[in-house]
């Protein structure tokens, strides 16, 4: 099986797409994704919108079964396990591959309850409080709440309310982090933060970012992957991927004519 | 009044009929207000007559023996007037009520938001709203004639009339209000919140009673509230079912008088208007609106302090 695009030589794979569809309904979204991330990697996501960015995020930990009549073809492995196969617990895929939403969604609780909420459900057996600071710290948040654990998830600001959800999600120790336009509903100050964090997480995790931003892209990620749809005759939109390379040849030399126009600026 | 604006070369196609609109405008607001002064006229009335009974009323009992008497027996000779007794059997009824619907109400709100496929919800609620519909002297007989019997092959020492299948029946006819309202909040908490936890790894149940249960909170106290609002007003199934006895205290075996049912008690009798007796009823009636009115202040509070808000 061979992708229409160079793959990057890479250490380890975290994820692997090998020719996946994503249908919603009798509607085929995406089609044919060959995809490979790399283990402690950042890899960007880019493309206009409606062209599957999203959709190919969520098979990765399978939130797309929460979507009543989606439906995935082709094979998604994680750590070279098919994610889709047989007896494979969608609910435990999730504790090793978190995500992070477009809009922040911390829980109506305390902070506190926030990050642990996770642990628990996840049979932590350590230190809580050890465990909460630890992952507010990671998530460069604990100086700005430290006073204010019991206090709600939901009276922080916005940038500071995402941050909440990255401790939360590194929480439970995942591997990977999945990130759906962390920083679209974020200030400018505040997503700076946030892409400071992302360098500093991948020492640790494999990360996936989804943005419309082409800076940001080129600031956070090592690898960018771009996405474009076409219509078909009936009206539909069908999405793919178009070119998928270290991020300097995407942002520099890419190969394909539509990734040129699109990361300058020059699209459709 | 007209404002005039410097022309532009368009001006002449706009002729809006300013005087017009500011008529229309003017009728719809009289309209509108008087409907809204209609019912508020009518909520005074109401209380001002309820207020004005009961003043007379305590001119003739005091305050003080209305509070601590233990006796409920305003109609004979050595008249009594303990409302406790009479409050005593609505706390009871409303109680039991209310341990049925919570439990009933809440687990069918949760089954149809969260578990039910659209096929099954399209019968439940149906049947919900069915139940909600019934007439409550349908209820009343169901209690007296089918409940209590069934409940006697248990239940030793259950008389005739009595609170726990008074209570239990009120129970069924209040669960569509809890289910239904309940539904409400839960159905409002956003998908975003369920995606969270779902992505932490969280299983559909965790998902459900730690993040959409707590965060729907609000509306399902105030549901309750509601729904025991109700209970306390409701009549027809605790007079039918209850029986007609003022007995002081909690047990749900024997016959007792809620608040209700004395009112209609005593509005069947040929009852002068401006007796002592005529005067009593207001007196209950303050009393039953004060519990309502304050429970309902409660659910505003509490509403209000608990509500999360998203955006
Ligand atoms: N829940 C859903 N139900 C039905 N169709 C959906 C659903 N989610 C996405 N789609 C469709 O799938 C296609 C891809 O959507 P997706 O959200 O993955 O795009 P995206 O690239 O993330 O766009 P954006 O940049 O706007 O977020 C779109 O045509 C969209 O209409
Ligand atoms: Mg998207």
């Amino acid at each position: 099986m061979i992708s229409n695009s160079s793959h990057p030589v890479t250490t380890q794979a975290a994820l692997t797409a090998e020719d996946v569809n994503v249908y919603y309904g009798s509607n085929l979204a995406v089609r044919n994704v060959f995809l490979e991330i790399p283990k402690n990697r950042v890899v960007a996501f880019i493309g206009p919108s409606g062209c599957g960015k999203s959709t190919i995020l969520r098979c990765f930990n399978r939130m797309n079964d929460l979507i009543p009549g989606a439906r995935v073809e082709g094979k998604i492995t994680f750590k070279g396990q098919n994610l889709y196969a047989k007896g494979i617990d969608p609910v435990e895929t999730r504790r090793y591959i978190g995500m992070v939403f477009q809009k922040p969604n911390p829980f109506p609780k305390t902070i506190y309850e926030n990050i642990a909420f996770g642990a628990r459900i996840n049979g932590y057996q350590g230190n809580m409080d050890e465990l909460v600071e630890r992952s507010l710290r990671g998530a460069a948040l604990w100086d700005e709440v430290k006073d204010k654990l019991k206090g709600s998830g939901l009276a922080l600001s916005g940038g500071q309310q995402q941050r909440l959800c990255i401790a939360r999600a590194i929480a439970v120790e995942p591997e990977v982090i999945l990130m759906d336009e962390p920083c679209s509903a974020l200030d400018p100050i505040s997503t700076l933060r946030v892409e400071e964090l992302i360098h500093e997480l991948k020492q640790q995790y494999t990360i996936v970012i989804v943005t419309h931003n082409m800076q940001q892209a080129s600031r956070v990620s090592d690898l960018t992957a771009f996405y474009n749809a076409e219509a078909t005759e009936t009206g539909n939109k069908i999405g793919y991927l178009v070119e998928y390379d270290q991020t300097q040849t995407i942002f520099h030399n890419p190969t394909e004519k539509a990734t040129q126009e699109y990361v300058s600026g020059r699209f459709g | 009044m007209t404002t005039e604006f410097p022309s532009t070369p368009t001006s002449d196609l706009w002729k809006p009929n300013r005087q017009r609109s500011q008529r229309v405008e003017l009728i719809v607001k009289l309209i509108f207000g008087a409907f809204a002064f209609v019912s508020i006229v009518t909520t005074l009335g109401i209380i001002e007559t309820l207020i004005f009974e009961t003043f007379k009323f305590f001119q003739e009992v005091s305050l003080w023996q209305f509070l601590t008497d233990d006796k409920w027996t305003p109609l004979f000779k050595s008249a009594k007037f303990g409302i406790f007794v009479l409050i005593s059997a609505t706390v009871m009824t409303s109680t039991i009520a209310i341990l049925v619907a919570l439990p009933l109400g809440l687990l069918s709100a949760i089954c149809l938001s969260e578990y039910a496929t659209p096929k099954v919800r399209g019968i439940l609620k149906p049947a919900l709203e069915i139940l909600a519909g019934v007439p409550t002297v349908v209820y009343g007989y169901f209690a007296l004639l089918f409940v209590t019997p069934l409940l006697q092959k248990f239940v030793p020492g259950l008389q005739g009339f009595n609170a726990l299948s008074a209570g239990m029946v009120l129970g069924i006819m209040i669960t569509p209000l809890v289910a239904s309202l309940s539904e409400d909040a839960i159905y409002s908490v956003p998908r975003s919140l369920r995606d969270g936890a779902y992505a932490l790894g969280a299983t559909k149940r965790e998902t459900i009673t730690s993040v959409v249960l707590p965060a729907a909170l609000s509306g399902i106290v105030s549901s309750l509230i509601l729904a025991i609002s109700r209970a306390i007003g409701e009549t027809m199934i605790v007079t039918l079912a209850a029986g007609q006895n003022p007995r002081l205290g909690l047990n749900p075996l024997v016959p007792v008088m809620t608040m209700t049912a004395f009112i209609v008690q005593v509005s069947l009798g040929d009852t002068p208007a401006g007796s002592l007796a005529y005067k009593t009823i207001y007196a209950v009636g303050m009393t039953l609106f004060t519990i309502t009115l304050a429970l309902n202040v409660f659910s505003f509070w509490f509403v209000r302090r608990f509500r999360e808000k998203y955006e």
